[in-house]
C-alpha cells in the first residue's frame, strides 16, 4: 500500500516538474556502444548538443553503455523490464535478436513520408543487407566496415616485392607470405608473412575467406547456414593452411586485440583487420604502410561489420519521432564525411563522399577509399535467427580446425549439424 | 520482560539482514528453480511448463560437460597451488628480514588490482613474439608458442593468472593467524630441543588451521566465481578450452538469451558449490582445532 502511495506521488512531482519545464520537452535515450579507440564520446556529445541547439524540443541523452556485447545486455534486460533507450546503436547482426524479441520497430512504420522513403534509399546497398529482411527495414547504417588487407611497404622492400603492390589473389599472398616470413639461426620464426586474428568472432574474418571463395554463410531469411558447403570447407582449409602447411602464418588462435600492436612491432608483415582500425594503424605506424582490398580467389568480397541505428518499440510514437529526426540529422551526408573522417569508418551514403571537405580528404589520404571502393563486392555479415548461438557453433568450429582438433570438413559438418539444429523452429 | 518479548526482540533485530539475505538470496534461488522447469519465452511463444526438459538438454550438451571438466580441472589448479604460495609468503614476511612491509605490499598489489585490469596486463605478458613471457622464453633459446591461442595451454595460463590474483589475498589472512600466535610456543619448542620444521609441521600448521579452512572455503568459491580474466583475454576460447560454468551460464543467459536453461545451469552450479561447503564443513570442521 505504502509502495503505492509512494509511487503515486513521485508520478505527481513528475508530472509536474514536466509541465513546469517549458512546452513538454520530448527525452530521447541513446545508448551508445563504444568501440574504437580515440575521443569517439566527446564526437557524439558534440552531435546531441548541435542537434538540441537545431532543435529546441528535443533533449537527446547519450548513454555510453560499453562493448557492443554489453550494449545489447543493456538495451534488452532494459527492453524486457519495460524501459528500453528510444533508440542504440547496436550490431547490425543483432537485427534478428531485436525482432525476435520483440524490442524495435521497423523504420518503414516510422519513417513514413516520401521524403524519408528516399532517405531510407539513400544508403549503400551492401550496408542495408544486414539492416533489412522480409520486405522491411529494421536499422540504419551508422558507424560501418569492411575487412581490409594492410601491409608494411618496408618490409616488402626488404624481402624484394613491389612495395606498392598489395597480392591481388589468394595465390599470391602466399607467396608474398612466404617470401615476407623470416627465421632465425635455430629455426624460430621472427616476422611472420601473414596474420588473419581468430579470437573473439573469427567467423567475420573466415568470411572475408568464403565471401572471395564465392559462397555465402547463410540465407537471406536467416532461417539456413551454409557451413559444410564444399566451397566454404575449402576455404577453411586454405585459412588452416596458411599456419598448418605453409607455415607463413602464426599458430594457433590469434588475438585480435593485438593484431594492429603486432603490425606495429613489425611481427606481421601482412594483418587483416577492420577499416575502423584504419586511424589507429595511421597514428602509430613508423613506416609506409598500405590499405588494399582482401585478396580475391573466384571473386573480391568482404563482409560489412559494425552498428545500425535502431528504434524501440515501448517508446512513445512523440519520442520515435523525435529520435528518427535525430537519426536523420546525424547522417545526412555533411555529417556521415566528418564521422568516417574522425573515425576510419566508411561513410554510409554514397553522396557523403561527393561532398567537398570529404573530397579533399580523399586526395590527402588515398587508402580512406580502399574499404568504399571495396563496398560493390561486399556482402552482409553472418547474422540469423538466434544469432549468436549459430554464430558461436561456427566460431568453435573454426578454432577447433585452426588448433588442430578437428580436419576443417569435420569442424564445418559438426556446425552445420548444430546450427540446423537450432534453427529448426525457425523453418516453415 | 517476559518469554515472548524477548522473542520478538531478538526477532526484530534479525529482521533487517534476515529481509535482505531472503530480497536479494533466497527469493532469486527459488525463482532461478522455478523458471528452470519452464520454456524460455519468446516473442509470441509464452514460457511454458516443460518439467526437467532443461536438465535433459544438458545432459546432451557437450559445451557443459566441456565446461564442467574444465572448471574441475582449474579448481584442482587453482586451490591448492594458491593456498600453499600463500602460506609460504605469509612465513616469509612474518620472520625478521629486510624489506618486510616492501614484500608485503608487493605479495598483497594483485589481490588490490582489478581483476579485468589484471587480464589485459597478462594478455601482453603472454602475448607472443614479443610479450613478456615470451621475451624469457626467447632468451633461454626457446621456440615462440602462443600461450592463450592452443589448446594445451590456455587454461593452465589462465590457472596461472588466478593464482597470481588469490595467492596475496589468502596471504594476509595467513600473515594474521601467524601474528596472533603467542611467541611463547616458539620459545618453549626451542628449549625442547625441536627443529624449525618439526615445529611448523606439528604446531604452527595445526593451529593455522582455521584459517585454512577458511581461506579454502573461499578458494573454492572463487575457483567457480571468477570468470573476469575469461571475458577479457580467450572468451571461452579456443574451442570451448577456457570455458568455465559461470562464464558458460552468461553465454546462455546473456548472449543467447535463453534465460530457462540459464536458469538450470545456475541450479547445477548451486546444488555443486552448496555440497562442496557442506562437505567442507562437515569433514574438515572435524580436523579442525580451534583455540
Amino acid at each position: 500500500m505504502l509502495g503505492k502511495r509512494v509511487t503515486q506521488c513521485f508520478v505527481a512531482v513528475l508530472a509536474a516538474l514536466a509541465l513546469g519545464s517549458a512546452q513538454a520537452q520530448t527525452e530521447i535515450s541513446f545508448y551508445y556502444p563504444v568501440a574504437v579507440g580515440g575521443p569517439i564520446t566527446k564526437i557524439i556529445d558534440g552531435y546531441a548538443a548541435d542537434f538540441e541547439k537545431d532543435n529546441p524540443g528535443i533533449k537527446v541523452k547519450p548513454i555510453y553503455s560499453g562493448t557492443y556485447q554489453e550494449s545489447i545486455v543493456k538495451a534488452l534486460t532494459a527492453h524486457k523490464s519495460g524501459t528500453p533507450p528510444v533508440t542504440s546503436v547496436l550490431l547490425s547482426t543483432d537485427m534478428y535478436t531485436l525482432i525476435d524479441e520483440d524490442a524495435i520497430v521497423a523504420f518503414d512504420d516510422v519513417a513514413t513520408s516520401a521524403e524519408d522513403k528516399a532517405w531510407i534509399k539513400s544508403f549503400y546497398p551492401a550496408f542495408m543487407a544486414n539492416s533489412q529482411t522480409g520486405g522491411k527495414t529494421w536499422g540504419i547504417p551508422f558507424q560501418r566496415s569492411t575487412i581490409v588487407l594492410y601491409w608494411n611497404k618496408e618490409l616488402f622492400k626488404e624481402a624484394g616485392l613491389d612495395p606498392n603492390r598489395a597480392p591481388a589473389n589468394w595465390k599470391e599472398m602466399l607467396e608474398y607470405a612466404q617470401k615476407l616470413t623470416k627465421r632465425d639461426a635455430s629455426g624460430n620464426t621472427v616476422q611472420w608473412g601473414v596474420q588473419v586474428p581468430s579470437s573473439g568472432f573469427p567467423y567475420w574474418l573466415f568470411q572475408g575467406f568464403t565471401t572471395t571463395n564465392g559462397v555465402e554463410l547463410m540465407n537471406a531469411t536467416g532461417t539456413e547456414t551454409h557451413y559444410d558447403h564444399p566451397a566454404v570447407i575449402e576455404a577453411l582449409q586454405f585459412w588452416v593452411d596458411l599456419s598448418r602447411k605453409d607455415k607463413v602464418m602464426a599458430p594457433g588462435v590469434i588475438e585480435w586485440g593485438t593484431t594492429p600492436k603486432d603490425f606495429f612491432e613489425k611481427k606481421a608483415a601482412m594483418i587483416w583487420t577492420t577499416t575502423g582500425n584504419l586511424t589507429n594503424v595511421k597514428n602509430n605506424a613508423k613506416f609506409d604502410f598500405g590499405v588494399a582490398m582482401l585478396p580475391a580467389n573466384k571473386r573480391r568480397g568482404s563482409p560489412t561489420g559494425g552498428g545500425n541505428f535502431s528504434i524501440y518499440k515501448k517508446s512513445t510514437p512523440a519520442q520515435q519521432q523525435a529520435a528518427l529526426k535525430f537519426i536523420k540529422w546525424v547522417t545526412s551526408p555533411e555529417r556521415a564525411a566528418q564521422w568516417g573522417m574522425d573515425t576510419g569508418y566508411v561513410a554510409v551514403r554514397p553522396d557523403a563522399w561527393e561532398t567537398p571537405k570529404m573530397k579533399d580528404y580523399v586526395k590527402g589520404f588515398p587508402v580512406a577509399a580502399v574499404a568504399r571502393d571495396q563496398l560493390q563486392y561486399s556482402v552482409a555479415e553472418l547474422s540469423t535467427h538466434e544469432n549468436q548461438r549459430v554464430t558461436k557453433v561456427l566460431n568453435d568450429g573454426l578454432q577447433a580446425a585452426l588448433t588442430g582438433a578437428k580436419t576443417p570438413e569435420q569442424a564445418m559438418k559438426d556446425a552445420q549439424r548444430e546450427a540446423e539444429r537450432i534453427l529448426r523452429p525457425y523453418k516453415k | 520482560m517476559n518469554k515472548y518479548s524477548v522473542h520478538i526482540h531478538g526477532w526484530l533485530l534479525l529482521l533487517p539482514a534476515a529481509a535482505l539475505l531472503a530480497l536479494f538470496t533466497h527469493f532469486p534461488a527459488v525463482a532461478t528453480l522455478y523458471h528452470s522447469f519452464f520454456s524460455n519465452p519468446r516473442k509470441g511463444r509464452e514460457a511454458a511448463w516443460v518439467g526437467l526438459e532443461n536438465y535433459r538438454v544438458m545432459i546432451d550438451d557437450p559445451v557443459f560437460w566441456q565446461s564442467f571438466a574444465n572448471n574441475l580441472w582449474f579448481a584442482l589448479g587453482t586451490i591448492p597451488l594458491s593456498i600453499a604460495l600463500a602460506l609460504l609468503m605469509a612465513v616469509w614476511v612474518n620472520g625478521r628480514i629486510a624489506g618486510k612491509a616492501f614484500l608485503r605490499i608487493a605479495f598483497f598489489t594483485p589481490t588490490v588490482l582489478p581483476m579485468i585490469a589484471v587480464a589485459n596486463i597478462w594478455l601482453f605478458f603472454y602475448t607472443p613474439q614479443y610479450g613478456l613471457l615470451e621475451q624469457l622464453t626467447s632468451l633461454a633459446g626457446l621456440p615462440s608458442h602462443n600461450w592463450l591461442g592452443s589448446r594445451d595451454t590456455a587454461l593452465a595460463c589462465l590457472v596461472v593468472v588466478t593464482i597470481w590474483k588469490e595467492a596475496g589475498f589468502f596471504m594476509i589472512f595467513y600473515l594474521a593467524a601467524l601474528q596472533g600466535m603467542s611467541p611463547n610456543l616458539a620459545e618453549a619448542a626451542a628449549i625442547e630441543g625441536a627443529g624449525r620444521w618439526y615445529f611448523f609441521r606439528r604446531v604452527t600448521f595445526p593451529l593455522l588451521m582455521p584459517t585454512t579452512l577458511f581461506v579454502l572455503v573461499n578458494a573454492v568459491i572463487n575457483s567457480f566465481r571468477l570468470v573476469d580474466h575469461i571475458v577479457v583475454m580467450t572468451r571461452g576460447g579456443p574451442d570451448n578450452v577456457t570455458s568455465l560454468l559461470l562464464y558458460y551460464i552468461y553465454d546462455v543467459g546473456f548472449k543467447f538469451w535463453d534465460l530457462a536453461y540459464a536458469s538450470a545451469l545456475t541450479m547445477v552450479l548451486l546444488a555443486l558449490l552448496g555440497l562442496l561447503a557442506i562437505g567442507q564443513f562437515v569433514f574438515l570442521d572435524k580436523r579442525t582445532h580451534y583455540q
